[in-house]
């Protein structure tokens, strides 16, 4: 049982670690399993899948049972916010090896195997010209178009940050007592989380169907649609993330004063939003 | 802060047997299963290289086929990185950083059982892709394209498996960081925590800066194989090399990660047993951190060889050259702490004065291959493999052997047999050198790495390695053999078990109580 001595809290055991270590281990041999072409794949895969879920409801339902319930400390909610902090920044990180990858190709091994690097180039790809954007020496045949920053990719810029504005103006009425008003902008918020991946889906479809850009499209491709995509998925979540706190929010959960489940929230979608200003930059613009 | 809740008898119903340890959010619970499930996957990590010295006894091809060579030097090395080092120094963070800072346990508790838990998990999807068509990875454990996109059935699990282990180490590091920020003893201010408290925060630092870094080097690869991307293929105007830049940006730091907390550790050891406070605390701490720094702009001095520009080559030279001063200062402090000290020399402080000798010479032969011309000669040879296992095996392995004979007394509530210690110490460091230091001499006369058949001019010094690996790796059970009877019985241990030995986690009786630290230690 959950006991708090002397200041301190410690939390009692939970049996969701172990359900979380068998759910993934089934979802990525799933994933395995599916890539190798073995039949039974899809299967161990959806179940690894659901256990996953079961596991990230049921848990984060206790932790949240047990916040509102009131046991947890100043203290408790410090840990949080550091585990909060640096989980983001790892996140970060792991954004950093994508963006690391487009640089290095656009300042360097491109240009080293367009003759920029004699040695390369003539065992390689004798006399051949590339200049960002490119598919590389082996689709030189290949028509295709770059995804430009206009009209869709700006259009969602203006999304993401006003959807940034609204979850801040939720916060502030969250900090002043003003119910309606924080459910009102939360769900705004939402809204705009949603559209964003619905445009950020036809752009997809446009890529595919009008400028045969893919994610086999060579070295740009390849970094356009892993850039993207993974940040396209963290849109997604950090949009069921907010959806939950505005259900949250609706039952009547927060206070003023310690709402840390809905800072969390703001944290991670602030960072969706900075990582998106990266891909405008340096995917769309330059 | 007062109490919020108080649940009489409490501890009553906590869970026995097996669901004890499935579902426990103690930190010495998890600080054991971590440091068991480390000696597990040493031996495992140790058989492999038992079969790699077998193959190399003698010139030409006899035990194994070249290809299952290649595997066991690649798993070998997953096994021992992932599965031994790492899990070893994460359970020793469980156990002790709670108890050195005064804290009831880890801060992000239920968490914590998480990061255990997966290992076993990962591991169990690793070592079963030795036996998938195809076999298990044997690119090497740095997973080189196009090498290792000729990976069987393996491919994906592998890949999978350290995407597994990564989230574990993330989660262990994201643990540790709130702990220390955040659990502090009132009074325990930055400046008087242990130096293994901070070292380990500045590696968990590194890990969750790095860990992601290589989840997307694996990731690409997973997509250049199955998804059509071509992140690593000319073709398409990737690079394998890009491959190589983004690995080796996670594996500089982990390289560090993998020795930070030894330095703890030592700087732990070598006070108590010269009975003198650490010399040079705060340098240190800066020290520390500089290497940590540090490890983030050397990389590319692993491909000094892959046809880098000139000017990289002598940047990643001298960043190389200068993680020389940091180190230099803490081989000073430990030597100065020792300087007039009244030193007995049981079995941790043999272990710790071992280390300060032989991680210094893996140290210097690393100077060595910083030298970008001269590395041009090394690269890819036994030298390289003599460096990193004189680094890493009486590095960071005998730190861990040092922290267990230190701390098993607090653990167990036993002293544990001084006279198999001192035999598994003397075993150890004398085998370690018959294995490694031979493979010095092999690799300046230009025998490679990762093969498994070689020219007879080297049989003579890879025989006399063989043989003390097999002599090192056999002392290894002496070690598991003492750790059974501590654990068994032995003579009772004071709280302070060692004379010398200062900090919080001395003042709880030993064994330490399931639960210490309810109401926090003032600490002045």
């Amino acid at each position: 049982m959950a006991h708090a001595e002397g200041g301190y809290y410690v939390p009692h055991g939970s049996n969701w670690p172990i359900v979380g270590s068998v759910g993934l281990t089934a979802l990525v041999v799933g994933i395995a399993m599916y890539l190798e072409a073995m039949s039974a794949g899809i299967w161990v895969m959806s179940a690894g899948a659901l256990i996953t879920l079961t596991m990230v409801v049921g848990w984060f339902g206790d932790v949240i049972r047990e916040g509102v319930k009131g046991l947890y400390s100043d203290q408790v909610d410090r840990s949080l916010r550091w585990g909060m902090i640096w989980f983001i920044f790892s996140e970060v990180m792991f954004f950093a090896a994508f963006f690391g990858a487009l640089f290095y190709a656009r300042h360097l091994s491109v240009p080293w195997l367009s003759g920029e690097d004699p040695a390369t180039s003539r065992v390689l790809w004798d006399s051949m010209v590339l200049s960002w954007p490119t598919a590389g020496p082996g689709n030189a045949g290949l028509e295709w178009q770059p995804m430009g920053p206009w009209p869709l990719p700006t259009i969602n810029t203006l999304i993401l940050l006003t959807s940034g504005m609204t979850l801040t103006a939720a916060h502030h009425a969250l900090k002043e007592g003003n119910r309606a008003r924080l459910i009102t902008f939360m769900w705004a918020t939402v809204a705009l989380g949603v559209l964003f991946s619905g445009l950020q889906a036809y752009e997809y479809y446009e890529a595919y169907a009008h400028l045969n850009l893919r994610l086999e499209t060579g070295i740009y491709g390849s970094t356009f649609f892993m850039l993207t995509g993974f940040h396209g998925a963290h849109v997604v979540i950090g949009t069921i993330i907010l959806a939950v706190i505005t259900l949250r929010c609706m039952k009547g959960h927060f206070n003023p004063e310690s709402h840390f489940g809905f800072e969390a929230a703001a944290w991670y979608w602030h960072f969706v939003d900075v990582v998106w200003l990266g891909l405008f930059i340096f995917v769309y613009i330059l | 802060m007062t109490a919020t809740t108080h649940e009489a008898g409490h501890h009553a119903d906590e869970p026995t047997g097996l669901t004890r340890w499935l579902v426990t959010t103690n930190h010495k619970d998890i600080g054991s299963m971590y440091l068991l499930f480390s000696l597990a996957m040493f031996l495992v990590g140790g058989a492999m290289a038992l079969v790699i010295r077998a193959e190399l006894f003698q010139p030409g091809l006899q035990l194994v086929d070249p290809y299952f060579f290649n595997q066991m030097t690649t798993m070998h090395a997953l096994v021992m990185i992932f599965g031994a080092v790492m899990p070893a120094f994460t359970g020793l963070a469980n156990w002790m950083i709670p108890l050195m800072v005064g804290a009831p346990d880890m801060a992000l508790p239920r968490m914590n059982n998480w990061s255990f838990w997966l290992l076993p998990f990962g591991f169990a999807i690793l070592l079963s892709t030795l036996f998938m068509p195809g076999g298990g990875p044997a690119g090497g454990w740095t997973m080189y394209p196009p090498l290792m996109l000729q990976t069987g059935t393996a491919f994906p699990f592998v890949i999978f498996a350290i995407h597994v282990l990564g989230i574990s180490s993330i989660m262990g590091s994201i643990n540790v960081v709130a702990t220390i920020l955040n659990m502090r003893a009132p009074g325990m201010t930055l400046m008087k925590m242990p130096l293994f408290v901070w070292t380990w925060l500045i590696t968990a630092y590194l890990m969750i800066a790095v860990m992601p870094v290589l989840a997307g080097a694996i990731t690409m690869l997973l997509t250049d194989q199955y998804f059509g991307t071509t992140f690593f293929s000319a073709a398409g105007g990737g690079d394998p090399v890009l491959y190589q830049h983004i690995f080796w940006f996670f594996g500089h730091p982990e390289v560090y990660i993998l020795i930070l907390p030894a330095f703890g550790i030592i700087s732990t050891i070598i006070p108590a047993f010269a009975r003198k406070p650490l010399f040079g605390y705060s340098s240190m701490v800066y020290a520390t951190a500089s290497i940590a720094f540090l490890s983030f702009i050397v990389w590319a001095h692993h491909m000094f060889t892959v046809g880098m520009p000139l000017a990289g080559q002598l940047f990643f030279m001298y960043s190389t050259m200068l993680i020389a001063v940091p180190t230099g200062v803490k081989v000073f402090n430990w030597v100065a702490t020792m300087w007039r000290g009244a030193m007995t020399f049981e079995t941790p402080m043999l272990f710790a004065l071992a280390f300060v000798f032989l991680f210094t010479i893996g140290g210097f032969s690393g100077l060595m291959l910083a030298i970008a011309p001269a590395d041009f000669q090394y690269h890819d040879t036994y030298f390289v493999v003599a460096h990193f296992h004189y680094v890493l095996v009486t590095g960071a392995v005998f730190a861990i052997l040092a922290a267990a004979y230190y701390w098993l007394p607090k653990w167990t509530g036993h002293m544990y047999s001084e006279r198999l210690g001192q035999w598994h110490f003397w075993l150890s460091v004398i085998f370690v050198n018959v294995l490694f230091f031979p493979q010095h001499f092999l690799g300046l006369a230009g025998m490679p790495r990762r093969i498994p058949d070689y020219s007879v001019q080297f049989a003579d010094w890879n025989m006399i390695s063989s043989i003390g690996g097999f002599g090192f790796g056999f002392a290894q059970l002496l070690f598991v053999w003492l750790l059974f009877k501590c654990i068994r019985g032995g003579e009772k241990a004071e709280a302070r078990a060692w004379e010398g030995a200062e900090g919080l986690e001395w003042e709880v009786p030993s064994p330490a109580p399931h639960h210490t630290f309810d109401t926090p230690p003032v600490v002045r």
